[in-house]
């Protein structure tokens, strides 16, 4: 998330807040910007306003930035990569002859 | 254009300092060249940062101060379906002003800062917005021309390389449709309207054609580290490149409405497949960049009273939430 | 009472609720690149932008019902300042955002009571505008509701100047609750909403809100009117109607 310097300005600025959106009923809430607010319902109205205007949704998330903890991109090889060999995870892996059926 | 910094002083890049900073360059390059999107925590060059705050912040800015002009026609609008889609449109460059900020808080800039920028007139926005709107035919004018031309310019930033402003610029392309095409749409309807529509039309068109050519910038040769941004796919077409695209595209749209185009070196190049175009006035250009556009004093004086006066307002906000945290926690 | 009388009613009555929502929308979107932050700026446009849409449904549906082939730009374009019947609330200044917030909270807590009722009027459709209205008047009376809780409870200064804009604003609130002759005489019928009836809703609404932003109800209830009965303004009006018409007024006849 964003590191703010803001030691320069006098006003203390609204906090961030990460903003998704679940576009229609079944779809998980996908991340879609963000907006400053003072608080969790401004915030929520302040998405409303900015993010919903075309439609685009049918419930939404706010999120204090400084709340979600991310992975490190320089863990990316660590932690993702190990996935990658662990081939018999998927279907495709096995061999069932066509004469047993939809499987 | 909204996003181009080629009129500013160029960012120095610094050498690398150790054999692990080259490594990391090395790296970050050959993303880049393989067209895999930077996000915001991985490891970037401080330039490439730098680029990216800059030309994004005046984006941003550009699209808020934008709503000046159009701003000053929303009570006169002759219509009600007009006052509706003026109002919509104004609306979203404000909402695009703040995709744009919000994904350039992604690299560590807060938008109170770059606000602040805006108003001491160290960050810049487009030229064209400190042209005045004088009559309703402007309301169609910018959207045809002066939209038209962001468009051409957003449209290759979409591809760009940093991940959150180019999810920004998708977003904002494809809300921005409508807007160019309402523009034409008003402009079509004075096109078959009286002798009066159709002269406040042209003369519209007269003040606007040379400034929108104007909005991508200097030209090529004199856009010398515009090179260093088409590298980096921050920047994905010259500033020529873009602007010829956006006259091919504009001239055959002039002459569906019965129009001129204030050139008289307008006209089609048969071996080169594009439109030859006059020579432009960068000295106007400079000066309008450097301040003395007919709007300059104003439209930062309107940004900066808006701001001042909101003080109260945000600070009240403020003062409320932590209250509430306070008594949360007693 | 003859038909003609009757239809006569329904245009005025039908424009008149228009002209609350036009008039109001217009003070809205004057507004434009002026709000404390980005986020509000989006906020005053979606609500100027339901405000004109329901003046522009109204207005349409008051040329249909009238025999004169109306259209919505007639009505805003073409009428002089008294024919117009917005509230006088509706067409006081801006002021500053406490102004603005406190205008649309009262004329909120006001249309979301009035447009309930109106979604069962005997006319289908002000019913169906009306069932329409409100979904849209709910979201204001929320946004406007948290705004005010937030400068009423916020800072000395927002205190000061909330309770300031309520004390000014009060005195135009009565004419909400009034009701004019050709309103009565559809009443009988079904069709227009007794808004008298309103008024106890109102004060309850308006209470329990001012109470969490611990603000008073002003003690001076003296009520201004005249606009919505007899098309009497403020002083201001002159200059929206001179804004507003300015191209029409100008270009008489054209399409735009």
């Amino acid at each position: 998330m964003p590191k703010h310097t803001t030691e320069q300005i006098t006003e203390k600025e609204w906090p961030l807040w990460e903003v998704f959106i679940r576009s229609k009923a079944g779809l998980d809430h996908k991340h879609c910007g963000s907006v400053h607010a003072s608080d969790a319902e401004i915030a929520l109205e302040s998405a409303r306003d900015v993010y919903t205007r075309r439609s685009e949704g049918i419930s939404i998330w706010v999120v204090p930035s400084n709340a979600i903890t991310a992975s490190k991109p320089e863990d990316k090889e660590s932690l993702f990569e190990p996935a990658d060999d662990k081939i018999y995870r998927h279907p495709t892996f096995y061999d069932i002859p066509k004469g047993a059926g939809k499987m | 254009m909204y996003g181009d910094t080629s009129i500013q002083k160029p960012i120095k890049i610094a050498e690398p300092t150790s054999a692990e900073q080259a490594r990391l360059e090395e790296i970050f390059q050959q993303k880049i060249d393989d067209d895999i999107k930077i996000e915001p925590q991985e490891w970037m060059p401080a330039a490439y940062r730098k680029t990216l705050v800059r030309q994004m912040s005046q984006h941003a800015h550009s699209e808020v101060i934008g709503m000046q002009p159009e701003g000053n026609w929303l009570t006169r609008a002759p219509s009600l379906r007009r006052k509706v889609i003026l109002l919509a449109k104004i609306q979203d460059e404000g909402g695009h002003g703040l995709y744009i900020y919000s994904a350039a808080e992604t690299l560590g800039t807060s938008r109170a800062e770059m606000i602040e920028q805006l108003q001491s007139g160290k960050a810049k926005y487009s030229s064209i917005f400190n042209y005045p709107a004088l009559t309703w035919a402007d309301m169609g004018t910018i959207g045809w021309l002066v939209d038209g031309a962001a468009i051409t310019n957003q449209v290759a930033l979409s591809r760009g390389s940093y991940g959150p402003y180019s999810r920004a610029m998708i977003r904002i392309c494809k809300e921005e449709s409508f807007h160019q095409r309402q523009g034409y749409e008003l402009l079509l309807t004075l096109s078959k309207g009286t002798k009066e529509q159709k002269e406040m039309l042209q003369e519209s068109v007269n003040r606007f054609w040379w400034p929108s050519l104007m909005m991508f910038g200097p030209n090529d040769a004199n856009s010398p580290h515009s090179a260093q941004s088409m590298k980096w796919k921050i920047k994905k077409k010259s500033n020529d490149q873009l602007r010829q695209e956006f006259i091919d595209a504009t001239v055959p749209q002039a002459e569906f409405l019965g129009i001129t185009l204030p050139d008289p070196d307008l006209k089609w190049n048969e071996e080169r497949g594009h439109y030859d175009y006059g020579a432009i006035d960068w000295e106007e250009f400079g000066n309008v960049i450097n301040g003395n556009g007919p709007c300059n004093k104003q439209r930062l004086a309107n940004h900066i009273k808006a701001h001042e006066d909101g003080a109260w307002v945000r600070e009240a906000a403020a003062a409320y939430a932590e209250k509430q945290q306070k008594k949360r926690v007693a | 009472m003859t038909e003609l009388n009757k239809v006569n009613d329904l245009v005025q009555y039908a424009a008149q609720i228009g002209d609350n929502g036009l008039i109001i929308g217009h003070r809205m979107s004057e507004w434009c690149f002026r709000a404390p932050s980005i986020e509000l700026e989006m906020a005053l446009m979606n609500c100027a932008l339901d405000l004109i849409g329901q003046a522009r449904e109204l207005y349409s549906y008051a040329g249909k019902a009238g025999d004169e082939g109306k259209k919505e730009d007639d009505f805003a374009y073409l009428r002089d300042e008294q024919d117009f019947r917005n509230a006088l609330l509706a067409e006081v200044p801006n002021g500053d955002w406490g102004d603005t917030i406190v205008r649309l909270f009262f004329m909120s807590a006001y249309n979301k009571l009035f447009y309930t009722k109106l979604a069962k009027s005997t006319d289908a459709e002000l019913a169906a505008i009306g069932a329409k209205s409100l979904k849209e008047v709910t979201y204001h009376l929320r946004f406007s509701s948290e705004w005010l809780i937030r400068l009423g409870d916020g800072t000395e200064e927002s205190h000061r100047r909330a309770q300031k804009s309520i004390d000014d604003l009060w005195a135009y609130t009565g004419e909400l609750f009034t009701m004019t002759d050709a309103e009565k005489r559809l009443l009988e019928d079904g069709i227009s909403v007794d808004v008298t009836a309103l008024k106890a809703d109102w004060d309850r609404l308006v209470g329990q809100i001012l109470d969490q932003a611990t603000l008073s109800v002003p003690e001076n209830d003296w009520m201004q009117s005249g606009s919505k009965s007899e098309g009497r303004h403020t002083e201001h009006f002159g200059y929206i109607i001179t804004d507003m018409q300015y191209m029409q007024r100008r270009y008489p006849g054209c399409e735009w």
